[in-house]
Formats: C-alpha cells, structure tokens, sequence
C-alpha cells in the first residue's frame, strides 16, 4: 500500500525541502544561523555588560533596558538555531530590529546621548535588518525554486466515498480554495484555471499520473504550463475502513523569480495552511454537505465578519 | 431587527441590525419569542473571553417560531415553535454520531482559532466569541439556525415559553453535571455555586437518586432558592467549607462534587489573593478557588463534575490530590441535544418546572440593565429572561 513511502516523506503541514532547492536552502540556513548566532553574542554582550554596551552605541545609561532587550536578541538567536521552521523567529528579529532602530532614534534626542555613535549604532543596526528582512524573505519563498506543502485530514467517511468526490475533478474548486475552474478535456487530461493573485487568471493543462481507485490519484501540469505543479492524494482506511485519512501533497515548481512571487501571492505566506484549510472544506462538504459559514450574518457593525474571522476560518 | 451586541467591557447594547437570512441549505430562521442571559454571558460582559469583537450580537439561550427554512431542511416547518440548542452540531461527524455534540468536529468555521488555545477545536457556539465560530447570537429578535435539521426541539402547544427555554442551555447542563457524578443509592452530592446552573444540578442529583445535596453559596436569596430545590446550604462566608463538608459525611467527604461557579469565582483569602494578582499579570487566566476545593473535599475514588466554565490557565490545582486518591474528573460543554427529549418529557410530566429560576422578566431593549443587575447580582437577580417585543 502507499503508506510506506507515505511515512517516509510525511512533514508536519507546511515547509519540505525540495531536492533542487538543497543548495540554495543551505545558502539561506547559512547566513540565517549567521545571523543567529550573532543574535546570542549579541545578546549575551547586553545581558552580561550591559553598561559597556550602552556606553559603545552611545545611548544613555540604562542597564535593566539593555538587559531586557538582552533577553530578547537572545531568545531570538536561540529559536532561530534550534528551529528548522525558521521564518518566524527570523521575522522576529526583524521585529527586533525595528524595535532597536525606534529605541535608538529616541536615544539620539535624549541630551545624555552621543550623537557620533548613536548614528553608528543606527547605520549597523539598520544593516543588520536589511540582512535580516533578506534572509526571512528567502524561507519565505520556501527555499529555493519550489513550494511543497502537505496536509492532512481524517473523515467520517469510507475512502471509497473520498476517492469517488476527489476523482471527479471538475468539484475540486468547491473545496480546493485558489481553483476557479477545473474542465476534463479528456480521459486523464483537464484543464485547471486558478485565481489569479492581480485580477488575471492562470491556467494550466494537466493529467493524472496515476489513479488507484479508493486509494490514490497523482496529477502533474503538463509541459509548457505557465506554472509547473504535481500533486498527489491518498485515501488511508482508518478506524476500520469507517473512516478515511486524506492526505494531499502539492508542488509548485517556478524557475523564475517572477514565478515565485507568484506562486508566494497564489498560496498565500503559508501554503501548508492553506490545503489544510482546503481539506477541512473537503471534510465539511463530504460530511455534512455544507461549508460552515457566517459570511452574510447580522452583527452591530457595518461588516458581519471581521479581520480575524477572514484570517480564522477555512 | 434589534439585537444586543458587545461593544467591550460592561458595554453591551440594544442596536438595529439587519434581519439574518439563509446563508446554507440547512438554515433555519427563527422568529425569537423569549432569550435570557447566561451566566456564561457575563464572562464576555467582564471581558474575559477573547477574540470577542466590536457589534458581536450576544445569546444563546433562546427560543421561537421558525419562519424560514433551507431547502435542505425538511423536519420543521413554518410556525413550528421550537428551542434551539446553544451548541451547534452537524450531526454526521465523528463526535455527533458518539453523541458528543458540544464537539462537533463541522461547525466551527474558525477552528484553526480555537486550536491554537487549546490544541483542538470543540463546536460553533451562538453569541459566544470569534474562536468559537462568531456566530450571531440569539439576544435578538430574529436568528439564523445552521443545522436545522439537527438542533432545534419542537415543543407542543400548550407549554409556556418559560418551562422550556432552558433547555436550550442550563437545565442541560445542571443535568449533565449531576449525570456525571454516577450517582448511587445514598450518595452525597456537593455542589459549588447557587447560580441557575446549579439549582438545576441540585435539582437534576435529587431526581438522579442523591440522598443529600449539599449546596455552597454566599448570597441569601440563592441559598434560599437552594433549599426550595431540596438542598442543605452551606455559606462559605460564615463557615469553613472544607471543614463543615468533613463534618456532614463523617469525614469520608462527599462522593462527588460540583463545581458550578467556574472561571470568575468570587476567590477570598490568600489564595484568592494570589489569583487576583495573577490574573493581573496575565500570567494566570482564570480564578479555580472552588475547583480546588472540590478536588480536596472530595471522596477518595469519587467524581469532580465541572459544568463551570473555564477558557484558559488555572494555577495551583492539587493535582497530587486527584492523581494519587482516583479522582474522576468529568467536564465539558453540555451535549445539550442529548437531553432534549428526555428533559421536555420529565416537564411535561411534571417532575419539574424550570421556571422556578426566573427572577427578573424584561424587554430585549432593556438588556444592558438585565447585564448590570446579573452581573452585581442586584435585587436578589438570579436569571433573567427578556422577550424581544
């Protein structure tokens, strides 16, 4: 069955590491763990003389502060080490960042400040988050020229019942969010149309690669799409062949830079959130028949939803 | 249509909005003929429940006549007068199907908001914050259904609205609270709280077969209506609970307790203390000075019942206690589908009148004054119910 190969490249939802990508994902974990352990020095330097290093950036005499933001350039360097999801701690220090360039500025209009080496400090630290908006944008874009995402869910349906709506292709924008349309042109062809991120659509042809009834389906764009992708589904019998596991792979492979800002804007800053957000879509209509909504519903303010229900919901 | 909605802390009022309407196929609109305030609701009123945004419409506690269906709903029809329960549940997921409907895996569109919290997502609630679906609540005069065809209970004609609106959420709950202590043949129930919820606990334990029940409270009127229900009163001001709870079993302690005051107890002493500045902190969410008392007070090998609500961290529980004397913790938000129908008949049959909890009866539009006088507990206030018109 296809569980082995299924345990073998299963990653939590969101980031895997593409072969191709290898190099460039190495180059990028570089200067992230540069930056990284720059961050503990840092941050050690602050917690330990924090004096000494008011003193070098020539801010005033605040040792608690100093210490503090000690602390936090530590934290920072130590997630970013021990974290192979790097993306948020790195894009936590660019918070950091700001957050020394706002301190500095203030610095430079106290009267107990040094002017010289204020505007030293805030020449290097605004070096410093350029690097660091840099490097988050790199695993941003997910290492590389490719997007993989993974996710998975488990339904109250047999895989018989899963297998059968996912193979007719022409539902999957019901669920499948970013499709607008998918059109069989022919026995394992289609053509797929996907909402653009600017107003223009992108469309793709594709075929199955492989479609094992009640167990699994792989599609693949055909050459010459606009948008390289493949993806693959599988149905896992659980609680005795009652229930079904579905897990979905999908990847978005771009050669140009062009392409990976749009596949970025296509999926969204997390992709592996998305298909999950997709599944759970799929779950909802096999099981109910309906996607839980209150898109539309009253409320005592001009909008019925709000920001956070936009960002909240599948 | 007028509807009650939050604004932030203590601020809560009677807006126009526009009417719900079919948003899926197995919606159903209802036209609200009574709704009251949970205790429940004051929590979002205090301003401890997050991802609570400005204009949310509160309730839901609610009842009425359906007035539109979905194409898809084909057990109710126009007129049908029907209470709705507070949890939303499809009724064909994993949990429903177990009967486990406060944890219906299909109702929440914002799940991913609710696991972040508490690692997986339990069912949409009406009125009751963003991380449990930001659903319009039923403090209002009309409100959309989903899942129709699962939720709402129809009542016979002939039942006033006041003997059965609480099905929709505390006789339920009290019910379940009290199910769960697995009363036996001379059992001792000891329950935390005298709100509504815990009169139907009281009240549910002596019908499940309790041979005394034991009710902790420091409001008069609220002992009093404890003892109207059947129960012995202990005022936790005048008294040492723990102490006086020894003395009434023989020093064995009662076979099970409840604790129906949850999150926003009224905590004194040191300990009450140290919630209070934990709180403040944020380091500490909620205030579980009875939960911790029942652990303590309670027979080795017994049950502690938490019907009351908790939304984030307790400090300080005696976990050694209930690890090392078989403690049964049982808690949750009511299955209240589960009970619907067993619960309107012992009604109909006369085994108990729900409306005995009323003390306060006023029009939707006076809904922030029904909040403040809940909430201070104004009046001898025990629960209020509004009509919308």
């Amino acid at each position: 069955m296809a569980t082995r190969d299924v345990l073998q490249t299963e990653m939590r939802p969101g980031v895997a590491r593409a072969a191709t990508g290898r190099r460039r994902a190495h180059e990028g974990g570089k200067l992230a763990d540069a930056l990284a352990w720059f961050s503990v020095g840092l941050g050690a330097a602050e917690i330990f003389a924090p004096e000494a290093v008011c003193k070098a950036i020539g801010a005033p005499r605040r040792p608690m502060l100093m210490r503090l933001m000690g602390l936090r350039e530590m934290a920072a360097g130590v997630g970013i080490l021990k974290n192979p999801q790097k993306a948020n701690w790195l894009w936590a220090r660019v918070g950091g960042d700001i957050l020394d360039l706002a301190l500095l500025a203030a610095a430079s209009q106290s009267k107990r400040a040094k002017p010289g080496r204020v505007s030293a400090a805030l020449a290097a630290v605004a070096g410093v988050t350029v690097l660091d908006v840099v490097c988050a944008q790199q695993f941003e874009t997910r290492i590389g020229s490719a997007v993989h995402s993974t996710a998975s869910t488990i339904v109250n349906r047999r895989p018989e019942e899963c297998y059968r709506y996912w193979r007719d292709i022409e539902k999957l924008p019901a669920f499948l969010q970013h499709l607008r349309s998918v059109r069989v042109t022919g026995e394992r062809r289609s053509h797929w149309i996907a909402k653009g991120p600017v107003g223009k659509d992108i469309s793709w042809d594709a075929e199955i690669t492989e479609d094992i009834p009640n167990e699994r389906i792989v599609w693949r764009s055909l050459e010459g799409s606009e948008i390289r992708n493949s993806g693959s589904v599988q149905f896992q019998p659980a609680r005795r062949g009652e229930n079904t596991i579905v897990r979905v792979r999908m990847n978005y492979e771009l050669p140009t830079r062009a392409g990976r800002i749009l596949a970025g804007k296509l999926l969204g800053r997390d992709p592996g959130l998305r298909i999950r957000k997709d599944l759970l879509r799929f779950k909802q209509i096999l099981e109910t028949g309906e996607i839980a909504t209150t898109e539309g519903q009253p409320a005592g303010r001009p909008s019925s939803t709000t920001m956070l229900d936009r960002m909240a919901r599948i | 249509m007028k509807a009650n909605c939050w604004y932030g802390t203590h601020d809560v009022r009677v807006e126009t909005v526009p009417d719900p309407t079919i948003l899926n196929p197995r919606d159903a609109i209802v036209k609200i003929t009574s709704t009251a305030i949970c205790g429940s609701d004051l929590h979002l009123y205090d301003g401890y429940i997050p991802t609570m945004q400005k204009g949310d419409i509160l309730g839901h506690e609610f009842m009425g006549e359906v007035v539109e269906v979905g194409p898809a709903v084909k057990n109710l029809k126009l007129g049908d007068r029907v209470v709705v329960p507070f949890p939303i549940a499809c009724g064909n997921c994993f949990f429903c199907q177990r009967e486990l409907f406060s944890l219906c895996e299909n109702s929440n569109p914002n799940a991913l908001l609710a696991e972040k919290l508490w690692g997986h997502s339990p069912c949409g609630i009406f009125g009751y914050s963003h991380m449990l679906g930001g659903y319009a609540g039923g403090q209002a005069e009309y409100a959309r259904v989903p899942f129709a065809d699962v939720g709402p209970i129809k009542i016979p004609d002939g039942i006033d609205d006041e003997k059965v609106l609480f099905l929709s959420d505390i006789f339920p709950t009290g019910y379940m609270a009290a199910e769960a202590c697995d009363i036996k043949p001379g059992d001792i129930i000891a329950v935390w709280g005298c709100g509504p919820v815990a009169q139907f606990a009281i009240k549910s334990a002596l019908l499940l077969g309790a041979e005394r029940v034991i009710a902790i409270d420091r409001f008069p009127e609220r002992l009093r209506m404890a003892r109207q229900q059947g129960a012995e009163t202990l005022n936790y001001e005048h008294v040492d609970v723990l102490e006086a709870l020894a003395e009434l079993t023989g020093g064995r302690g009662p076979d099970a307790c409840i604790d129906a005051v949850g999150m926003e107890s009224h905590s004194a002493g040191m300990l009450g203390a140290y919630d209070k500045v934990k709180q403040i902190l944020l380091l500490e969410t909620d205030r579980p000075q009875p939960l911790r008392q029942a652990i303590m007070a309670c027979r080795n090998g017994g049950t502690v019942s938490i019907p009351g609500v908790y939304g984030g961290f307790v400090d300080k529980i005696p976990f050694g206690s209930i690890m090392n004397r078989s403690i049964t913790i049982k808690t949750g938000q009511t299955h209240v589908h589960r009970y619907l129908k067993p619960l309107l008949q012992r009604i109909i049959d006369g085994q108990i009148d729900p409306s005995f909890v009323i003390t306060h009866r006023m029009m939707l539009r006076d809904a922030p004054e029904g909040f403040a006088k809940f909430r201070n507990k104004e009046d001898g206030c025990i629960k209020v119910v509004m009509k919308p018109s």
